[in-house]
């Protein structure tokens, strides 16, 4: 835990004050970070947010119909996407897929003494391997759910569309009538703070991993297991501040 | 022995504790510019702890380290790194990036703390490549190349910032003869021509004799010998002889591994692992 706080100590540091002082992050190697981080798992996080749309449009055509009320459709995909499974799930791809790779590769480099290499060239391992990381999460991690909900709503369109009697202007609008753009801004903030937990989770367990393979082997699944509960208490502290609180 | 009084390392009572097990305790010497230092020791005397505290990566129990007169054992973190740009070291497995090329690898200090152009910087990996004999190995992969080539790699890496202190830790260990001569005749290259100073922890005698301006032994934690290759050479002392000569038999207990040695200091025997240990034992 102590270790944790000095690192996100460290990472305000060499984001916020350090270009202050003429140590400027390198710019190429986030965009390196973003294709591993975010480019790579879009095609996972489409096939999940697919699915996640049309499942929630055939629970919810179940229930509503009973009630007569299946108009309203597209309102709950829309907004339980946006809200809570878009920024959760896609977080969850992430964690499984980034987070993990992360862990295993900073610990790697821990390891066989990159790191310590690193830090006896006078290179802070902090400013060389974390903060572009940590911006490639920051900036990814969003806007794959922005992609992601489109995707999730596609999915409840082609339900609407092909198994009920939706045409899709109609789902459109009904979907774009009942979502605020506060449900997506809320959705974003929640993954921008995911982001930062996935991430900081993840760099952490790699930079402090101890005894060779098998100790990336336990950082490695450790940091994918912290990041899923603390992502997921989060999202229960946050969901009660914007929606439950007021 | 080149001594014009200028001190660049001053190790003064250095302590170093695990637990209550002193490696290091009460370790004292000077380097001065321009001189090869050879430490030399059985497996788990301390060598590698002792390079650690020197190049700031361990804070000693007790005592100080002084590099270019600044002492380092209180620093902080970022006015280490200051120091850090002063000297290169060697790791034992080379310790490249393995995301990186070989070029990348020897091009990362220029690039991180230089404002030279990337024209520049690749004829001057280039040139440090060529210097170990490494011409054209540029776009390989670590993992693409032998161990002893990593290790030479890691030397050009070491050396791009043209430092004046070198720390070498088992140069020359992994490397067929005629390359263990290249490296040393680098070295000595280095140490004569351009003042660089050097630090070298070796097994290799016959390298460490070639290189050496001045020698140190280490045993139990102290210095058991110091002096010029000759007076090493000629050392009464038996625990020297037998070292330098290679005997299985004399003054020297026999070690434990260095791994296990760290093991001892480090950790202590879980209960359910010493269950197992006897288990087999039983059956066996």
């Amino acid at each position: 835990m102590k270790n944790y706080l000095r690192l996100n100590l460290s990472l305000l540091y060499w984001i916020f004050i350090a270009p202050f002082t003429g140590q400027f992050f390198k710019v190429a190697p986030i965009f390196r970070q973003m294709v591993f981080i975010g480019v790579r798992a879009a095609p996972m996080v489409a096939l999940t947010a697919f699915s996640v749309g049309v499942t929630l449009a055939m629970q919810a055509a179940h229930s509503l119909q009973s009630l007569g009320a299946e108009m309203y459709i597209p309102d709950l995909v829309m907004l339980t996407l946006l809200r809570e499974m878009g920024p959760v799930l896609i977080a969850v791809i992430v964690i499984g897929r980034s987070g993990s790779a992360v862990a295993a590769e900073l610990g790697t480099m821990k390891v066989s003494e990159e790191i310590e290499a690193l830090e006896v060239m006078a290179i802070n391992p902090v400013q060389y391997l974390v903060v572009p990381r940590f911006l490639a999460m920051l900036v990814m991690l969003p806007a794959l759910t922005i992609f992601g909900n489109y995707i999730g709503i596609m999915g409840g369109w082609a339900v609407c569309r092909f198994a009920l009697d939706f045409n899709t202007a109609g789902y459109v609008l009904r979907a774009l009538e009942s979502a605020d753009t506060w449900d997506l801004y809320s959705g974003m903030i929640k993954s921008a703070v995911f982001a930062w937990i996935v991430i900081t989770i993840a760099c952490n367990a790699g930079l402090n991993v101890e005894g060779g393979a098998e100790g990336v082997g336990q950082a490695t699944t450790a940091s994918v297991v912290q990041a899923l509960l603390a992502m997921l208490v989060t999202n229960a502290v946050l969901t009660g501040i914007f929606f439950f609180s007021a | 022995m080149s001594v014009n009084g200028d001190s660049i390392i001053e190790v003064d009572q250095l302590v170093r504790r695990f637990g209550d097990r002193a490696v290091l305790d009460g370790i004292a010497f000077n380097v001065h510019r321009g001189e090869t230092l050879v430490i030399m020791g059985g497996s788990g005397c301390g060598k590698s702890t002792l390079l650690r505290h020197m190049i700031g990566s361990m804070k000693p129990t007790a005592g100080s380290v002084k590099l270019f007169g600044e002492e380092i054992t209180g620093m902080k973190e970022r006015e280490i790194e200051r120091v850090r740009l002063r000297f290169g070291m060697l790791f034992q497995s080379g310790a490249l990036l393995a995301s990186l090329t070989v070029g990348e690898n020897v091009a990362l200090p220029l690039f991180q703390h230089t404002k030279k152009s990337p024209d520049e910087i690749e004829q001057i990996v280039k040139r440090k490549l060529e210097m170990v004999g490494l011409t054209g190995f540029e776009d390989l992969k670590p993992d693409e190349i032998s161990g002893g080539m990593k290790k030479r790699v890691g030397l050009a890496r070491a050396l791009a910032l043209d430092p004046e202190l070198l720390f070498s830790d088992e140069p020359t260990s992994g490397l067929d003869p005629i390359m263990t001569a290249v490296v040393d005749e680098l070295t000595l290259k280095l140490t004569k021509g351009s003042h660089m100073t050097a630090v070298v922890v070796s097994h290799d005698m016959t390298s460490a004799f070639r290189i050496a301006t001045r020698m140190i032994m280490l045993g139990h934690g102290s210095i058991v010998a110091e002096g010029t290759p000759d007076e090493i050479r000629n050392s009464l002392n038996p625990e020297v002889q037998q070292f330098i000569h290679g005997r299985a038999d004399g003054p020297i207990p026999l070690n434990l591994s260095q791994e296990e040695h760290k093991d001892h200091q480090l950790v202590r025997p879980r209960p359910f692992l010493g269950g197992r240990f006897r288990f087999h034992h039983k059956h066996s």
